[in-house]
């Protein structure tokens, strides 16, 4: 009798047991399903992008009147961002993927300058026009390499939670033919982007000059900066210092100084081999109430910058953020703004403290430049601005363009309505090189953390 | 019996508004400025700014809403002011500015306040937009509060451990990725990219970050970038891809390497 009943309990058990757990695999596998549709959605969008940015740019080559090379060449550009968010979705990153995004960014920014320049004043050059039959080339070759691939996934039924799978377990010998099959479009691109280098219309993708890697200022020993790293932080009781070598990958070699005191508060700072130069730092510990002025932490900061003999700098920007202050200061030649020498400087509104700064924009360009005379004056520039914006303030500045340049700009602030406008005009030909609509204070929509 | 309660009421109100008003006068006696001695500077934010704000929008040269946080407008608004009253035209809201100020116009101090705390539409002095105490906030330029609390996340997710150095650090590389071209665009794009962060595939970017995350996050968005522009970093006891060996490296925080 209770023998009977044991057996009914547990083979009803059994039968519970077995229905959860396949509700359980049910489960799992539609959430698997859905992940699995979704890369290969953006998989089938990404090659079909390709296809149509080929058929594109192949259209582009043949056109003549300028009036439909514009916006086809916009419509490239389109479709190449659309085909970067693709690759996005794609689980790639850890595979040696960059090549394929970088030749869809390289080609976009060509697209996009090309299609926004006047062409009827300035028409491709001849070089621009090799370039675009190059591109024409790789995009034709990614396109069959990609075709390949689409075409084996959709015969054998390849997944990409298999890829995922691949990767995670790292079986290198496995055949894996979505893998090998992005690694050869992958070698295609890489081949390109050497062939590539600076055929864009102004491509430079750094400064021309690096003053911190081509410094020849007498290296500094670990001790040293040890000591540099004491002299810049003042933080009493310390009782833990670290020095660390930077690894051979960086540009130009520094040392990492960590200091740790009796409180427990912790220091980071960076500074250059070469030179001694701080980089940045950053002093971590729990900030209290405010209790001074966001003004009297500006002249902290002022006094910490004339202390460590950057000079030649002006505030530019002040905000705060709970109860530190961050201000931004940036060169100044001959009453001529430098924007790209800028400090940044944290200070602790409980103490005054500075605990924080970000000097490598300013390391790294900072050097007397030869100013040139501005071509127009003020008011030739001004008529260049929209008459609706009521000028308030305008002076000259030194910014970086879109061409990474340097360029003398004559700045304007003026309002429009509520908002606040930094128009800047290339005191050479009155070029807009930027307008910017400057930040307000977002309201909170509730209490953040 | 209701007319009467009420005028107890009110009865009563006046009477804590009289001790409240002689109160004040014993506790100030030359003027009835409320402002505390700070120079007030653009970027500041607080109860020095809200009365900043509602004085200079009581004589029309501030437009904007109250919100306590020292912005474009405001800066403007105190430039004109100085203008037309012949006073330094810095920006900058010293005594001279402040007694100028408070002699030209009016400031309730508890209306504006009720006001803003009550959230609702306000008429007189300006719009309030939120029931709590700091009403708006700065943010860095081309970044929302959003923003910020989704990289507190995936810095929280990825890094808790780590020291501070090491979460700026963490910060620093989805900035990097942002501006480099082998990577997405925007903020989200970055941080759920596919096998982009380990944080995100297994689920604890959805952990609540802290504050020091959220600090770390504004570090990072305002320069501070501790390594050396990396666009990777991996765990070597943990790392499962060979590739990643290959980069160059840059440097060590933690326990993770960074690398170009």
């Amino acid at each position: 009798m209770l023998r009977g009943l044991m057996i009914a309990v547990l083979s009803l058990a059994a039968v519970g047991a077995g229905v959860w757990g396949y509700q359980e695999h049910k489960e799992k596998n539609a959430i698997l399903i859905n992940a699995e549709n979704s890369y290969q959605r953006a998989f089938h969008d990404l090659t079909f992008g390709i296809d149509r940015i080929h058929d594109q740019i192949g259209a582009t080559l043949a056109m003549n009147s300028r009036k439909s090379l514009s916006p086809a060449l916009a419509d490239v550009w389109r479709l190449t961002s659309e085909a970067q968010s693709d690759v996005g979705q794609l689980p790639l990153t850890l595979l040696p993927f960059n090549k394929t995004e970088e030749f869809l960014g390289n080609m976009g920014e060509f697209s996009y300058k090309a299609a926004v320049r006047d062409l009827e004043k300035e028409p491709l050059t001849d070089k621009e026009y090799n370039h675009l039959k190059n591109l024409y080339n790789q995009s034709a070759d990614i396109q069959g390499e990609l075709r390949k691939v689409q075409h084996m996934t959709l015969k054998n039924n390849l997944r990409w939670m298999d890829v995922e799978m691949a990767l995670a377990s790292e079986k290198e010998g496995d055949d894996n033919t979505i893998i090998d099959g992005f690694k050869t479009v992958e070698k295609k691109a890489e081949g390109y982007s050497e062939t590539n280098a600076s055929t864009l219309p102004g491509d430079t993708n750094e400064l021309d000059v690096n003053h911190l890697k081509d410094s020849k200022a007498a290296p500094i020993t670990k001790r040293e900066a040890k000591e540099r790293a004491k002299s810049y932080i003042q933080m009493k009781q310390v009782n833990d210092v670290k020095v660390t070598k930077s690894g051979k990958g960086s540009d130009f070699s520094f040392y990492s100084v960590y200091m740790r005191n009796n409180k427990g508060e912790e220091a980071n700072i960076d500074i250059t081999r070469k030179g001694g130069y701080p980089l940045w730092y950053i002093v971590n510990r729990e900030v209290g109430e405010q209790k001074i002025s966001l003004n009297e932490a500006n002249n902290k900061a002022a006094a910490f910058l004339e202390r460590h003999k950057m000079k030649d700098l002006v505030l530019y920007d002040s905000t705060q953020y709970d109860n530190v202050g961050v201000f931004t200061f940036v060169g100044q030649q001959d009453k001529v703004r430098i924007y790209p020498d800028a400090v940044k400087v944290k200070v602790a509104l409980d103490n005054g403290q500075v605990v924080g700064v970000a000097a490598n924009e300013y390391l790294e360009n900072h050097h007397e430049r030869k100013l040139e005379k501005p071509v127009l004056t003020e008011k030739e520039a001004e008529k260049f601005i929209n008459p609706r914006v009521r000028i308030q303030e305008k002076r000259l500045a030194v910014v970086t363009n879109e061409l990474n340049q340097e360029v003398l700009c004559y700045e304007f602030l003026g309002t429009l309505g509520e908002e606040t406008y930094r128009i800047l005009i290339n005191a050479k030909d009155g070029t807009e090189e930027q307008v910017e609509r400057m930040n307000q204070a977002e309201p909170v929509y509730d209490n953040l953390l | 019996m209701r007319i009467r309660s009420n005028m107890k009421q009110t009865a009563v109100m006046i009477s804590f508004a009289i001790s409240l008003f002689t109160g004040s006068l014993f506790i100030m006696p030359e003027t009835s400025r409320a402002f505390s001695g700070q120079v007030i500077q653009k970027g500041a934010s607080g109860d020095d700014v809200i009365e900043l704000q509602a004085r200079l929008q009581y004589i029309g040269y501030y437009k904007g809403k109250i919100d306590g946080v020292y912005g474009w407008g405001t800066y403007w608004a105190v430039r004109n002011f100085q203008e037309a009253f012949g006073l330094p035209i810095d920006g900058l809201v010293g005594a001279s500015t402040k007694n100028k100020l408070v002699k030209a116009s009016k400031y309730d101090e508890a209306y504006v306040k009720s006001q803003i705390n009550k959230g609702g539409s306000f008429t007189y002095y300006g719009k309030g937009t939120s029931k709590n105490k700091p009403i708006a906030q700065s943010t860095p330029p081309g970044f929302s509060q959003n923003d910020i609390q989704l990289m507190a996340n995936a810095v929280h997710g990825e890094a808790r451990g780590e020291p501070y150095e090491g979460q700026v650090a963490v910060a620093a590389v989805i900035l990097n990725r942002l501006e480099s071209q082998s990577f997405p665009n925007t903020v989200s794009g970055v941080i759920f990219e596919p096998r982009a962060f380990t944080a995100v595939a297994d689920g604890q970017i959805w952990l609540t970050p802290n504050e020091t995350s959220k600090r770390a996050v504004l570090d990072a968005i305002n320069g501070w970038d501790p390594t050396g522009n990396a666009l990777y970093y991996f765990n070597p006891d943990t790392a499962t891809s060979a590739w990643i060996w290959t980069r160059p490296q840059i440097k060590k925080i933690g326990k993770h390497i960074f690398c170009e």
